[in-house]
């Protein structure tokens, strides 16, 4: 019996779900090149002659970018720059953080016994099982409390006075992305043969060297891919920063759904797009990660 | 001090895991337990919250009803638990789908040769890793009335010399469902094929040689040892779907109503935070509620075929 036969129906349904999953993504990526601002219906492609883009039922002087006309207006968006340097802002340093405390959970968790031992291990599920708008709406309670109550204790006024912006976005991302990077480092510490540690300690070498020359280069592997994954959770949240923003510290997702409730030309499917390609090489790198950690080096 | 810890293996446990512990004891936690008490709670003219002990957040969201028509001093309205049933029935039917969906293709997957496997994987993981409201946007064009899908059928009648009329797809009910459907369709794929990629192949060959056909081995032997990643597909979207409200929002205009939507009105427009949290309670002890039973009964099955 061959195990990689498949009925015609199992291929037939298989194709018609990515149908499915691509369709409003080509659409997505097609309309980014729409030569309609309005972007109700697609009115054909930008052309390098008839860049002449009807703008509010009058025609503008040819784009010097023609068919990409939609990404060059998006590039001279300062709003969307900021929220890109927002975004970025936030997931490197909370994917530095999360990644540092996660593996270090992850090492106790994993390797020693201790008091809270069990309550930390229950926490990091917390993420998984609750909601997202409870985290996010118990989190804002937190800080609108606290902050309301230091700054009306402390007489802090204009721009001294505390108030929500990236840093309490970037501290409530880690606060999801720590779990993730704990059990993906749980896990491989799992699979970790413990007698290339004693044969380093036999050889003479103490608790710090080996770690840092046995045991963190054969968790390296599992480190990265949790720090990836932390990197694409904080990019691509929007129902925690949602509640934990304030003016300034809009992100890509927010900017977007924001656009969404207003007017939308198809610079939005231009974002999206280049997003999209972003997605793409990120999962890439991540596919490529995997397989080195699958097949350890020899 | 250094000396002690040194020596003590559960100090420096202890210390190793305090950063993290402490981290989501106060960010997740104590925001929990906020909620909670500001769920008993009252509103203040100006939408700040007066802490007191008052289940009256709760018996609103239950129907309990003081604003009635003359001569009752209380009556039943239905509004918040009619929403409240919605979105259990949207997160029902939305999980059955994703079932529906995603089997075929994780069962596709998980028999593809192993250098197919990982290509088509892939083009699992491109969806899956594209933010959420993008694809949430991708709907919006699709369903309106001048999108791609009425266009489509207008072409299609057009070829058959049907009279057609554009459909209104966009903000009704079946608009929140398939955007909800494709929101969280990897999430059910991945599991499932997690869970069909371990079986091993030996099983289907007994099967084989006991005389079983395709039919009858899938059912008894490829079905019941999938069902861990059903379950835990199953978590994975049931409780979001519960929670999420941008769905609704984009795609639902201002028609369809969800808890979600609920508790972020209650947070940002309609400033009562206390009713916002007795919601967000209520939401939270739903999902867990669900999820337990569900887990209890299926992970009962699952001991049942590896007995």
């Amino acid at each position: 019996m061959n195990p990689h036969k498949r009925s015609p129906l199992v291929i037939a349904a298989a194709s018609l779900v990515y149908f499915f999953l691509y369709a409003p993504i080509v659409i997505l990526i097609l309309y980014s090149f729409n030569a309609s601002r309005a972007n109700v219906t697609f009115e054909g492609f930008i052309t390098e002659t008839s860049s002449r883009v009807v703008m509010d039922g009058s025609l503008v002087k040819a784009s010097p970018c023609g068919f990409f006309h939609w990404y060059c207006d998006l590039s001279r968006n300062d709003d969307v720059i900021e929220a890109a340097e927002n975004t970025l802002t936030i997931a490197f340093t909370a994917t530095i953080i999360a990644t540092t405390i996660g593996t270090m959970a992850a090492l106790a968790l994993q390797r020693y016994d201790f008091k809270f031992k069990p309550f930390s291990q229950l926490s990091l599920y917390i993420p998984i099982v609750i909601p997202e708008i409870v985290m996010g709406i118990g989190i804002l309670t937190l800080f609108s409390q606290t902050f309301g109550a230091l700054n009306s204790a402390l007489n802090l006024t204009g721009d001294s006075r505390l108030s929500l912006g990236i840093w309490t976005v970037t501290v409530s991302h880690i606060a999801f992305m720590v779990p993730f990077v704990t059990l993906v480092v749980q896990a491989r510490l799992q699979g970790f043969d413990k007698s290339y540690e004693e044969a380093a300690m036999d050889l003479g070498a103490n608790e710090w060297t080996t770690f840092w020359r046995v045991t963190f280069p054969m968790i390296l592997p599992g480190v990265l891919s949790g720090a990836l994954l932390a990197f694409t959770l904080s990019l691509d949240d929007f129902v925690i920063t949602f509640f934990t923003n304030g003016p300034g510290s809009t992100t890509l997702p927010i900017y977007v759904y924001g656009l969404l409730r207003r007017i939308i030309t198809p610079q939005v499917n231009a974002l999206s797009t280049v997003w999209i390609l972003i997605v793409f090489l990120a999962v890439l790198a991540l596919q490529w990660l995997q397989s080195r950690e699958q097949k350890p080096a020899q | 001090m250094l000396q002690r810890l040194r020596e003590s293996k559960s100090m420096q446990g202890a210390l190793l895991a305090l950063p993290t512990t402490l981290w989501l004891l106060v960010l997740l936690i104590i925001p929990l337990f906020l909620t909670l008490v500001v769920s008993f709670g009252q509103r203040s003219p100006d939408g700040n919250v007066i802490y007191s002990f008052t289940l009256d957040n709760y018996t609103r969201l239950l129907g309990y009803n003081t604003d009635c028509p003359a001569g009752q001093s209380s009556c039943f309205d239905p509004l918040y638990v009619n929403i409240l049933w919605r979105s259990l029935s949207l997160a029902f039917n939305t999980t059955v789908i994703v079932i529906t969906l995603a089997y075929p293709l994780a069962y596709f997957i998980a028999r593809a040769t192993p250098k197919r496997r990982n290509l088509f994987l892939f083009m699992v993981l491109i969806p899956l890793w594209t933010n959420f409201v993008i694809r949430v946007y991708a709907w919006m064009m699709l369903l309106r009335k001048e999108g791609a899908i009425n266009i489509a059928l207008g072409w299609l009648a057009n070829l058959f010399n049907i009279p057609f009329a554009p459909l209104e797809m966009l903000y009704t009910p079946g608009a929140v469902l398939v955007g909800m459907v494709y929101e969280f369709l990897p999430f059910m794929i991945l599991p499932i094929y997690t869970s069909l990629e371990k079986i091993d192949n030996s099983l289907y060959e007994a099967a084989a040689d006991l005389g079983a056909n395709a039919f009858r081995t899938f059912l008894r032997v490829t079905l019941p040892l999938s069902m861990p990643g059903v379950v835990a597909g199953t978590i994975l979207v049931f409780i979001p779907v519960m929670g999420t409200f941008i769905v609704s929002d984009i795609l639902g205009g201002r028609q369809v109503i969800l808890v979600g939507n609920l508790i972020q009105r209650q947070f940002l427009d309609a400033r009562d935070p206390t009713f916002g949290s007795a919601a967000s309670l209520i939401l939270m002890v739903m999902t867990l509620i669900v999820t337990y039973f569900y887990t209890r009964k299926f992970g009962f099955g699952e001991e049942i075929v590896s007995a």
